[in-house]
């Protein structure tokens, strides 16, 4: 990591290949949570299967949260790189002029996804420990479904993850397209590799916000 | 035309620099930008004032040496050219134009609105050269066949003329088109290919220590580059570190 940390160009491989890992973990998440939508059953037995699968449980996870706490933590230290790199700042700095709004605010709205990661996080993975390690219950494969609705009855949570997944659409807006070219890749298929990435970054968290949506709805109407 | 200046003023390297405000009657629309600051200046020695030290040489477009952040934008408001191109008719009667230097560490401010830019000296002497040679004795670097697809690419990188404009634009400092420009001029030529590993090493590692910033690939710096050099030069730059440092 020392290494990595001395090369401008290293952190920033560090970065997109974190962040594209994080984003084909995205469409994993995608459509286990899209299968609620369709067939409660699926859902609970994808998600019992996620829950207890052993590989999962011990390697797989630990690699994903190690993805995301490196992608964040590198995030901040080019972050504090980068103000010191300017220095004292301009009187006047028209950056709208030259570069679109979410590539200037990749902090903010990484800042706002971390933070929904946190409380996704107490919703959801702290609720799972404290069932299967604190409480010790039992495996129970029918809980999931009626777990993860409850969790979308009050209106405020739904509201905070509707506005985390604009803010994650945003983030991934630049950072999917932008990943590519930290990585060299730009030739005669960037410009459709870029379609696909703004068309991923509009699709799946607008997606997960439906599914949200629909849950709480779908709870005022019964 | 009549214009209100808005001037950062800074008497040497370790004064503090404050905006000064600055009132200009009788600009033509005809003038280039300079012209219009040597109005200023004129007027300024007349009342026993210092002038407002700002850089300048070829007025051409071509050095690279002028270098002004105005209205929050390098080289002013128009695309691809210098500040010494500009003209007053990009402004209007009653305009307040913000005149500032480029900001950034690694660009100190020597005086008013000139910085120092030997960094981007140090860059290029820490591998933008090559060893082959060109005068026809003993090898001739021309005799080696260029495809006409790589020679132009590779022209397009060698127009970069160093002003500075995109590390002044990037919201990082950074200098990756810069660097990228004169890794790409070489890297894209047979003849670049002997020192090409170490090139992208060593001029990435120097700007490094220059205090730049990262790529945020937010392409700020292409846009308001006067050479419009491209960021494709920046992935190119990227490959070749990337291949360089796997090669070890």
């Amino acid at each position: 990591m020392s290494g990595m940390l001395k090369s401008s160009i290293l952190r920033k491989v560090v970065m997109a290949l974190s962040g594209l890992f994080l984003v084909s973990f995205l469409l994993l998440h995608f459509s286990i949570n899209l299968s609620s939508v369709i067939d409660p059953e699926l859902f609970n037995q994808w998600s019992h299967f996620m829950g207890y699968n052993p590989l999962v449980q011990y390697v797989a996870q630990p690699i994903l949260i190690a993805g995301v706490i490196v992608h964040f933590v590198m995030g901040f230290i080019l972050e504090a790189q980068n103000r010191a790199a300017r220095g004292k700042g301009y009187v006047q700095y028209k950056g709208s002029a030259n570069a679109p709004w979410v590539s200037r605010n990749m902090l903010l709205s990484g800042g706002v996804v971390l933070a929904f990661l946190a409380l996704h996080f107490y919703d959801f993975w702290v609720h799972e420990m404290t069932y299967k390690y604190v409480d010790a219950l039992p495996e129970d494969p029918a809980r999931y479904y009626e777990e993860t609705v409850a969790k979308f009855v009050p209106m405020w949570r739904t509201v905070i993850y509707m506005i985390s997944f604009f803010l994650l659409a945003l983030h991934l807006w630049h950072g999917f397209a932008s990943s590519f070219q930290s990585m060299g890749i730009n030739n005669k298929y960037t410009p459709a590799l870029v379609k696909f990435a703004k068309f991923y970054a509009i699709v799946i968290p607008g997606g997960f916000a439906f599914i949200a949506l629909y849950h709480h709805l779908n709870h005022l109407a019964h | 035309m009549k214009l209100t200046l808005k001037i950062w003023r800074q008497q040497d390297a370790k004064s503090k620099g404050k905006m000064v405000k600055y009132n200009l009657d009788n600009v033509d629309e005809d003038m280039s930008f300079l012209e219009m600051l040597d109005i200023l200046n004129e007027g300024l020695i007349e009342k026993g004032e210092e002038p407002v030290e700002f850089d300048h040489d070829c007025r051409e477009g071509i050095c690279g040496t002028c270098s002004l952040q105005i209205n929050g934008r390098p080289h002013g408001p128009d695309r691809k050219i210098t500040v010494c191109q500009l003209h007053m008719r990009s402004f209007k009667n009653g305009d307040t134009i913000t005149i500032e230097p480029w900001r950034a560490k690694a660009f100190p401010v020597i005086k008013d609105l000139i910085v120092d830019r030997s960094a981007f000296d140090r860059i290029q002497q820490a591998g933008g050269y090559i060893s082959v040679g060109t005068s026809g004795n003993p090898v001739d670097a021309n005799a080696i066949p260029v495809e006409k697809e790589m020679a132009d690419q590779s022209f397009n990188a060698a127009t970069c003329i160093g002003c500075g404009a995109c590390v002044a634009a990037c919201k990082n400092a950074s200098a990756m088109l810069f660097t990228s420009a004169k890794v790409s001029q070489f890297a894209l030529l047979p003849q670049g290919q002997v020192e090409a590993a170490e090139r992208v090493q060593n001029m990435v590692k120097q700007m490094d220590l220059e205090g730049f910033g990262n790529c945020t690939n937010t392409g700020a710096c292409e846009i308001e580059c006067p050479k419009g050099i491209s960021l494709e030069n920046i992935a190119r730059m990227n490959r070749e570190y990337l291949f360089a440092s796997v090669k070890g």
